[in-house]
């Protein structure tokens, strides 16, 4: 591609090249209707005047004759001015007027026209030659002669003369200015675009922690940047999460695997008996399930912080929602000696994915009931489950009466694998809240954690309309 | 559970060799097929009980499999295994034609199950709306369960429970099935929810008769049964 092909394919070129279009044409109108309105003016005036010379010149025949006439015509054509006279003999010879020379013939026939004509008083050097231009009227007058009474247009054509000239300036100027525009768009607006690019290729190649400078002006093109910037946060923030999941199961599954393999080598090493195989071989299906049970949560939470739901997303009444998902572990409460009281006002439709929310609130039911059967005190174990509007959002809390989380550690807690001292010898793997805080992100929600005074209030907070992202 | 005749169709061979030998342990013949092309003419051919299929396969992929077989009117029941396990690719599997959808890895008794029960899926059973097991009988229109001469009184969902459990008596069932079945979620409960389920439902059938009717199976799942047979 050559540099000038390069040249006319920017965009700021284009637009140069049409602004100059657009403002020459602009021009071409404007100075167009003037020159023909003035024209039209210019004309009519010219009309007019004749005519009041004529009556004029008619009053003064009437009272004078064709003596009178000649008289008056012979004094007025000796005044300087724009105003021509002629008056011939019925042979055609002149007998007064300034007009020195016309077209042969034009004085036959009677009427107002526009003609090429020369004055007397002209310099006669090209005698033949009618160099200016006059609009006329001839009448012919009792006995054969005729009259002549014109205007010299010569104003007329100087002032086309002017708007040619401004017409031909205008266009010089919008074109120039165009190019001034041009000039000034790619040298300054450009420049700030190549560097946005320049900038985005040099966090794809190196530092994703990169950011595109703004110039501050709050214009189009730090808005730009700004969801560029956007845009690298949420890549950072999947690439982070990417990371987190490859770090998590380094540490989190090597550790099982570690001991998944002690566990066979000692029974190879040390099992006495077909009992202690067997022992041995159950224990690792079970540390087995264990690990594919992890790896599957690990695996959906990664699903789920990634996309949309699934895309399946429906409108469901969130009190048969919550009825059906509090009926599955409301046998659970009970055998653990836990008080389930679910409150859902009946009617409420939300848009959202059944299956993923019915796993967030069986998360956060579960741990409810675990920790809940642990109050300490006399208080009698307790998990509420209810769901209540606000707005546009829909509430979905599940709260618990047991030993709650300190605030410092509210946040920590929704990380995966992160569980607190006194979780420790609980059964569990540490992820689920950090799918219910992913379950909540994906329907464009987010997960509160507060203290029930006693206990844990886990808020999901969710969009009625079924946000997603 | 009568002897079954069950096509493979998996390109891991030693999987599909587990799987096998597996199968003839429980009673049953398979025949193992390694790439699509082969799975499919030998499912057009044979007169199987049940499909298993692999999703990802050389050749021709195990939807296509699936639907070029219902295409042609062969409505051998089908378990599509795969490595993917979100909710829309189970869609996917199931709208191809599939019948049930089992992510790996799987317990081959998760396996083992989920088979029996397709394979037996157009038993008379299925239909009938009186369910006898022994001397516990369940009314499907009437919404009414009775042990002998007591009538038994259920909960909406322990009914559905009890009444899957003995849609495929004599079957075991795990408890993925019937959370999948009776409360149609796919996640993994984390806790022993149906557990607790299947024992209160247990307390209900079984406390006070004689014989037991609802058996647990260890590591699979339950089964309802008469003891006796």
């Amino acid at each position: 591609m050559t540099a000038l092909s390069r040249l006319f394919r920017t965009t700021s070129f284009r637009l140069a090249a049409a602004f100059i279009l657009v403002f020459a044409l602009n021009g071409f109108f404007v100075i167009g209707y003037i020159a023909y309105n003035t024209r039209v003016l210019i004309n009519s005036q010219h009309v007019e005047m004749i005519d009041a010379e004529i009556a004029g010149l008619a009053e003064q025949y009437r009272v004078g004759g064709l003596r009178r006439l000649v008289g008056v015509i012979d004094h007025r054509s000796r005044r300087p001015g724009a105003s021509l006279y002629l008056v011939t003999d019925p042979t055609g010879r002149n007998i007064a007027g300034n007009v020195g020379a016309l077209p042969p013939g034009l004085l036959d026939e009677p009427g107002a026209r526009q003609t090429a004509y020369e004055r007397l008083d002209a310099p006669t050097d090209k005698p033949d030659e009618l160099r200016q231009h006059a609009v006329v009227r001839v009448f012919v007058l009792p006995g054969g002669f005729r009259m002549l009474v014109g205007r010299d247009i010569a104003e007329r054509e100087q002032f086309r003369d002017i708007i040619a000239g401004a017409f031909r300036w205008s266009v010089l100027m919008t074109v120039l200015l165009g190019v001034a525009a041009w000039y000034f768009v790619s040298s300054r607006v450009l420049k700030r675009i190549d560097a946005v690019a320049e900038e985005s290729r040099h966090i794809m190649v190196g530092d994703l922690a990169g950011r595109i400078g703004l110039a501050g002006t709050g214009d189009e093109f730090d808005r730009l940047a700004e969801s560029l910037n956007a845009m690298l946060d949420r890549i950072e923030q999947l690439l982070r999460g990417l990371t987190e999941v490859s770090d998590n199961i380094a540490h989190d599954l090597k550790t099982p695997l570690t001991r998944l393999r002690n566990r066979v080598e000692g029974a190879l090493r040390n099992a006495p008996s077909e009992e202690g195989y067997r022992a041995a071989l159950e224990a690792t299906i079970a540390e087995s399930d264990e690990l594919i049970r992890t790896f599957n949560a690990l695996l959906m939470i990664a699903r789920v912080e990634a996309g949309s739901p699934d895309g399946a997303m429906t409108d469901l009444d969130i009190g048969t929602m919550l009825a059906d998902v509090a009926e599955l572990y409301e046998p659970v409460a009970e055998e653990a000696g836990v008080e389930f009281v679910v409150e859902a006002p009946a009617g409420i439709v939300v848009r959202l994915n059944r299956e993923l929310v019915g796993q967030a609130l069986a998360n956060l039911i579960d741990n409810a009931v675990k920790y809940a059967a642990e109050t300490g005190d006399d208080r009698k174990p307790r998990v509420e489950l209810a769901a209540c509007t606000d707005g546009g959002r829909i509430l979905l809390t599940v709260s618990d009466n047991g030993p709650g989380i300190p605030e410092a550690d509210r946040t920590r807690v929704l990380d995966r694998f992160v569980r607190l001292e006194q979780s420790r010898t609980k059964p569990g793997s540490g992820l689920g809240l950090s799918l219910v805080a992913a379950v909540a992100h994906s329907h464009g929600g987010e997960i509160r954690l507060e203290d029930n005074a006693p206990g844990l209030r886990v808020v999901l907070d969710l969009p009625a309309s079924g946000g997603g992202s | 559970m009568q002897s079954m005749r069950i096509l493979i169709i998996e390109d891991d061979r030693e999987a599909a060799a587990y799987l096998v030998k597996a199968l003839a342990e429980a009673g049953h013949v398979a025949d193992h097929a390694a790439d699509g092309e082969a799975g499919l003419a030998m499912g057009l051919d044979g007169d199987y009980d049940v499909l298993v299929v692999d999703r990802m396969l050389p050749r021709r992929d195990g939807l296509s499999v699936i639907e070029e077989l219902r295409h042609r009117d062969i409505a051998t029941p089908a378990l599509i295994l795969s490595a993917l396990g979100r909710v829309d690719d189970r869609v996917t599997g199931l709208r191809a034609g599939g019948d049930d959808y089992l992510t790996k890895p799987y317990a081959f008794s998760e396996l083992l199950a989920r088979v029996e029960v397709l394979a037996r899926r157009r038993s008379p059973a299925e239909g009938s709306t009186l369910l006898k097991v022994a001397d516990l009988e369940l009314d499907r229109l009437s919404h009414s369960v009775r042990r002998g001469e007591t009538s038994i009184l259920l909960q909406p969902r322990e009914f559905r429970l009890l009444e899957y459990l003995m849609k495929h008596a004599g079957q075991v069932v795990t408890r993925t099935m019937l959370l999948e079945n009776v409360w149609d979620y796919h996640f993994d409960p984390q806790t022993n929810v149906i557990d607790v389920h299947i024992s209160r439902l247990r307390s209900k059938i079984d406390r006070g008769f004689d014989p037991a009717l609802l058996h647990t199976v260890r590591g699979a799942g339950y089964v309802i049964r008469d003891g006796a047979q």
